[in-house]
């Protein structure tokens, strides 16, 4: 369980998060989305105690991150900018880590099999490609067989593989009863893994829920028809309090009505439908509506591509 | 994912303690510094003993052998090795903030204050027990190569054992400096200039100041309390005694510790 009651963090005269409450509960994903800048990895610093709040705070499991007595032990963090010395092999970056929190050794053998870098362990970090950093990354996040798993941007640099294993793991861990919070800019990916999210957009709370009801919140019901009657039918559908927009010269889409309305008119009026579809928003096209005012350098939004195949 | 039986455990000095081992230890940086230190201190002292043993067989005049410092000579490669050690204290902390593994080391000992007392633990036991065994090798082939002179001195030499093992120190208590120094600055080009700066240019700077103040002044500097620390015959009557530089050099060392202490509380990591 983590809980962020109205953390804000201000650089300079820029608040990076700004009175940011939300609670990450046990036993399922939950995704934590936005656009580049808006916060998240703040926010995940915050959680780690990395950065000091200006003003709120965050509990994980009820406690202050800084009063864990092995927070390795109750936390596991992934951080997104790499937090490894490049001069160390992955085995003694993992077998120091441990020793602070008195993780035995084997442990660290364990977690190299487990997270496939037996052929690497013992080469320096700095030759790693990004998806082995990631793999050492999870297996320092996994040493202390933590409840809690804070991953920030999880999948970033990865290679099909490696995000399909990245997914299978996260899934695995919240069945297991954990809590895992995975930050991305990729709703797409989130809307394979994650169960609830939560959307921030310039450091503040969006929304939140599960990625169906944030997906319905966010886009509305809105129904495709055609029919060879298309500007009578609008006109009635608009008479009846509807909103239409007409796209092509026999196609209009609906807002406001679902399928059902939308056909019981037509049978009043007797209109021959030649089609009658609901229209299912994506989550990224509601991730993109949510936060259309929120985006902070809006050129950069369809940046969203570079995340696959970068694997050396 | 199966259950794992982890036993029990907290963080703790020691345990961190050890962590900062692991990572000294797993640094190639750590022991080509160390080496450096070993080939400088005792290839330096072989190499002056040699050509001051050289230049008295040519024939000196008896001033100069009188003045004649034999262990302070075989000594002198402590001045170059405080680089090696200066550049190695400074990168135990700042090659975590150059390479983000800081955020490692602090999300697992969120305290942090642990983390500075280890890194200066462990490095202070390192450096010293290497520079230790360095130094007398150092002074013992340096007496070697001065041989031809009849002038060399051994350990029973007034001073010369005290050279030696405060030469030692000498080297630590630098490298604990920049430790410090890392911790406050942060940054790895910073940090050394910082601690060049202090060590190396003050004297130059200080050595411009009208009189008193010059004399006043430089006897307090690392730089000559190392001058003291080395010589056994051959030194400026107005320095700081040896002992009593140390002293002073510890102090330097444990005001850059604890401010590097503050920063690191205070500080986003």
């Amino acid at each position: 369980m983590i809980e962020a009651h109205a953390l804000t963090k201000r650089f300079g005269d820029k608040t990076a998060v700004d009175h940011l409450s939300f609670e990450v509960r046990p036993g399922r994903v939950t995704g934590f989305l936005g656009p580049n800048g808006s916060g998240k990895s703040t926010t995940m610093r915050l959680l780690l105690g990395l950065d000091r709040p200006n003003s709120g705070g965050s509990t994980i499991n009820g406690k202050r991150y800084g009063d864990l007595p092995a927070p390795l032990r109750e936390v596991g963090a992934l951080l997104e900018a790499r937090a490894v010395h490049t001069g160390r092999t992955a085995r003694n970056h993992l077998l120091a880590m441990a020793a602070t929190n008195g993780i035995p050794k084997r442990r660290v053998d364990d977690l190299i099999g487990l997270v496939g870098l037996d052929g690497v362990a013992d080469k320096r970090v700095g030759g790693f490609s990004l998806g082995m950093g990631q793999r050492l990354g999870i297996a320092s996040a996994l040493l202390g067989d933590p409840q809690v798993l804070l991953l920030d941007e999880p999948v970033n640099g990865l290679d099909p593989e490696g995000i399909r294993w990245i997914r299978n793991l996260l899934k695995a861990l919240a069945a297991e009863g954990r809590t895992v919070f995975v930050s991305s800019h990729l709703m797409s990916e989130m809307a394979l893994t994650a169960t609830e999210i939560i959307v921030v957009g310039r450091g503040k709370l969006i929304t939140t829920g599960s990625v169906a009801d944030v997906v319905r919140r966010a886009a509305g019901a809105s129904v495709l028809v055609r029919t060879d009657e298309a500007r009578r039918f609008g006109a009635l559908l608009v008479d009846a309090g509807h909103q239409v927009e007409r796209s092509a010269t026999d196609t209009l889409i609906v807002t406001g009505a679902d399928s059902a309305t939308v056909g019981r008119i037509a049978a009043q009026e007797a209109i021959p439908l030649v089609e009658l579809t609901p229209q299912h928003a994506t989550l990224e096209e509601a991730f993109m509506e949510i936060t259309r005012d929120a985006v902070e350098f809006a050129a950069e939004l369809p940046a969203s591509a570079d995340t696959t195949g970068a694997t050396r | 994912m199966t259950a794992v039986a982890l036993g029990p455990g907290r963080v703790t000095q020691a345990g961190v303690t050890k962590s900062e081992w692991i990572k000294l230890r797993s640094l190639r940086s750590t022991w080509f510094s160390l080496a450096a230190m070993v080939v400088i201190v005792d290839g330096i002292g072989t190499l002056f003993s040699a050509l001051h043993a050289h230049r008295m067989e040519g024939g000196a005049g008896p001033d100069v052998r009188l003045n004649f410092d034999a262990t302070q000579v075989s000594l002198r490669g402590v001045f170059l090795a405080q680089l090696a050690i200066g550049v190695l204290g400074v990168l135990v902390i700042t090659g975590e903030y150059a390479t983000g593994m800081i955020r490692s080391s602090l999300a697992a000992v969120p305290r942090r204050r642990p983390v500075l007392v280890a890194k200066a633990l462990v490095f202070a036991a390192v450096t010293f027990v290497v520079s230790l065994p360095t130094t007398f090798l150092g002074f013992e082939l340096g007496q070697l190569a001065q041989r031809s002179t009849h002038g060399q001195a051994d350990l029973s030499t007034p001073g010369a054992l005290r050279a030696i093992f405060a030469s030692a120190v000498y080297l630590t208590l630098i490298g604990l400096l920049a430790v410090g120094i890392g911790f406050i600055v942060r940054n790895t080009a910073g940090a050394l200039a910082t601690l060049f700066g202090i060590v190396l240019v003050a004297p130059l700077l200080v050595n411009a100041l009208p009189e008193p103040y010059a004399t006043d002044i430089a006897k307090y500097l690392p730089l000559n309390i190392g001058a003291r620390v080395v010589a056994t015959t051959d030194y400026d009557p107005t320095s700081l005694g040896p002992w009593a530089g140390i002293g002073m050099l510890a102090v330097y060392a444990l005001v850059a510790l604890v401010a590097g202490a503050f920063v690191l509380a205070r500080r986003d990591a």
